[in-house]
């Protein structure tokens, strides 16, 4: 169905109302030495306070943690916005917070980390759509494809909530469009190849 | 070459441009939230490219002006992150305490909210007739909204919550009276604070501190200019005196961080070293 990809940097992932369940299911079924790094905005409340990363890490397989500013993603990690700050990627890689005002309302909104990872890595990324009420996503992810990312989005019939997913059908046709059981394969096939050793810190 | 390739040079040559003209200087500022910021202002602006804006905005202050605002405008809320000012009331007033006279400086201060939280802070702690806070930010517009006191009121129940759950001892209506949209903050508690110009990035110290607040706005900056505003909040705090940053920062990996005391790392509180 689909060939390796190489050249692959980092996935991006955005979810919204139903998106815990997504991220598990996900968590679940990538194994824990998954070759690339997954950064996720899943949108919160201002006051949500941290709880989400401990929950998801508790899963299992891939390690689950809330992103620091500055932090340079690994490889068979996934890291969160924390909630009340927009995470984006900065050209070279790193991860970076801001307090900018919310993007449709949310913040951390996924188009604030579609948009950023797409000028920092190009045709090195792959964006995902999820489960989600609203319409943010949308903007980032057509960016990413105009950068020459890859773009996946989950079809509205499977999603949870199908807002986000069908606003991202309306602005762009993704490379793939996929239910939530067929993800990880695909995620791995994209990846390819044996998992590469962690970066060393720079 | 892409139209993102090119359009990060032209930011570079504007940022040079700016320096050159104007002083300010945003070639440290981290690029990811500045070229948001700046393509925001660029898709209101009327120009079709940084190029074609860039003649305008080296030749015209008022225009610069706008830019000015759009790229460094911060917006915050009273008694953000409550845990952490509750820290502050438990961890670090009873040091305060210890001194006849407290100075504070809060970096990056933009509308004011954090200056009026801390005046509210200090004064229900028994510091209020003791105590300065030395408000600073880059963007002059801003600061005299700060120096308004003045904000929307629909923002009052967010605020009221922030300031229940970091330990305020009183009704927070207390400290506002309500105009229409907008709520007014009691004008006693400006006296306590002094609303100034300041450019982290440029200007130098102005004076012995005991406390210095200095949340999200590093997360603009590149590492080097980083380094450069801890050397000034090191060299300027007293020994003892207290740093805070934002409670997603902290000073691991910094060059300054030995000299540094972790009070509460989790909360961003460190405490300068005395030797």
């Amino acid at each position: 169905m689909c060939e390796p990809r190489p050249g692959l940097k980092l996935v991006v992932l955005g979810v919204s109302m139903g998106g815990l369940e997504a991220l598990k299911f996900l968590l679940r079924h990538l194994p824990a030495n998954y070759p690339l790094p997954l950064v996720a905005v899943q949108h919160l409340n201002a006051q949500a306070g941290n709880a989400l990363a401990p929950l998801l890490n508790a899963v299992g397989g891939l390690h689950v943690k809330e992103a620091d500013d500055g932090e340079i993603p690994q490889p068979g990690t996934l890291y969160l916005a924390p909630a009340n700050y927009h995470l984006q990627v900065e050209p070279g890689g790193r991860l970076s917070l801001s307090t900018d005002p919310p993007v449709h309302f949310a913040r951390p909104a996924v188009d604030v980390l579609f948009e950023t990872a797409a000028a920092a890595h190009g045709s090195g990324l792959v964006g995902i759509v999820l489960t989600g009420a609203g319409s943010d996503g949308s903007l980032g992810l057509k960016r990413i494809q105009d950068q020459g990312g890859l773009t996946l989005v989950q079809s509205p019939a499977d999603a949870q909530c199908d807002g986000m997913p069908r606003q991202a059908l309306l602005a762009l046709t993704p490379d793939y469009q996929v239910t939530l059981a067929e993800l990880p394969s695909l995620l791995l096939r994209l990846a390819g190849g044996p998992p590469s050793a962690p970066r060393p810190p720079c | 070459m892409t139209e993102e390739q090119a359009q990060t040079i032209e930011i570079q040559l504007l940022l040079e441009g700016i320096f050159q003209v104007y002083g300010y200087d945003f070639r440290g500022y981290a690029e990811a939230s500045l070229r948001r910021r700046l393509t925001l202002w660029l898709a209101r602006s009327g120009f079709a490219s940084f190029s074609q804006a860039q003649a305008e905005l080296l030749r015209n202050p008022a225009r610069f002006e706008g830019l000015l605002q759009g790229i460094t405008v911060n917006v915050s809320e009273m008694f953000r992150d409550p845990a952490f000012f509750r820290a502050l009331r438990e961890r670090v007033v009873p040091h305060l305490l210890t001194y006849p006279f407290v100075k504070v400086w809060l970096a990056g201060c933009a509308s004011g909210e954090e200056a009026y939280s801390m005046a509210i802070l200090l004064e229900e702690e028994g510091l209020g007739d003791r105590t300065r806070i030395y408000a600073t930010d880059i963007d002059p517009a801003v600061l005299q909204r700060a120096g308004q006191g003045v904000y929307a009121l629909k923002e009052m129940q967010r605020f009221t919550q922030n300031y229940q759950q970091a330990g305020g001892k009183a009704a927070f209506s207390d400290y506002y009276t309500t105009r229409t949209e907008h709520a007014v903050l009691r004008p006693s508690l400006k006296q306590r604070i002094v609303f100034a110009s300041h450019n982290l990035a440029a200007d130098v110290a102005f004076g012995e501190m005991h406390l210095i607040l200095c949340r999200n706005v590093m997360i603009y900056f590149k590492s080097a200019l980083k380094e450069r505003v801890l050397d000034l909040f090191q060299a300027c705090l007293v020994p003892g005196g207290f740093l805070c940053l934002g409670v997603k920062e902290s000073l691991q990996g910094q060059p300054r961080a030995p000299q540094f005391e972790e009070v509460l790392p989790r909360l961003s509180i460190y405490r300068k070293r005395y030797v």
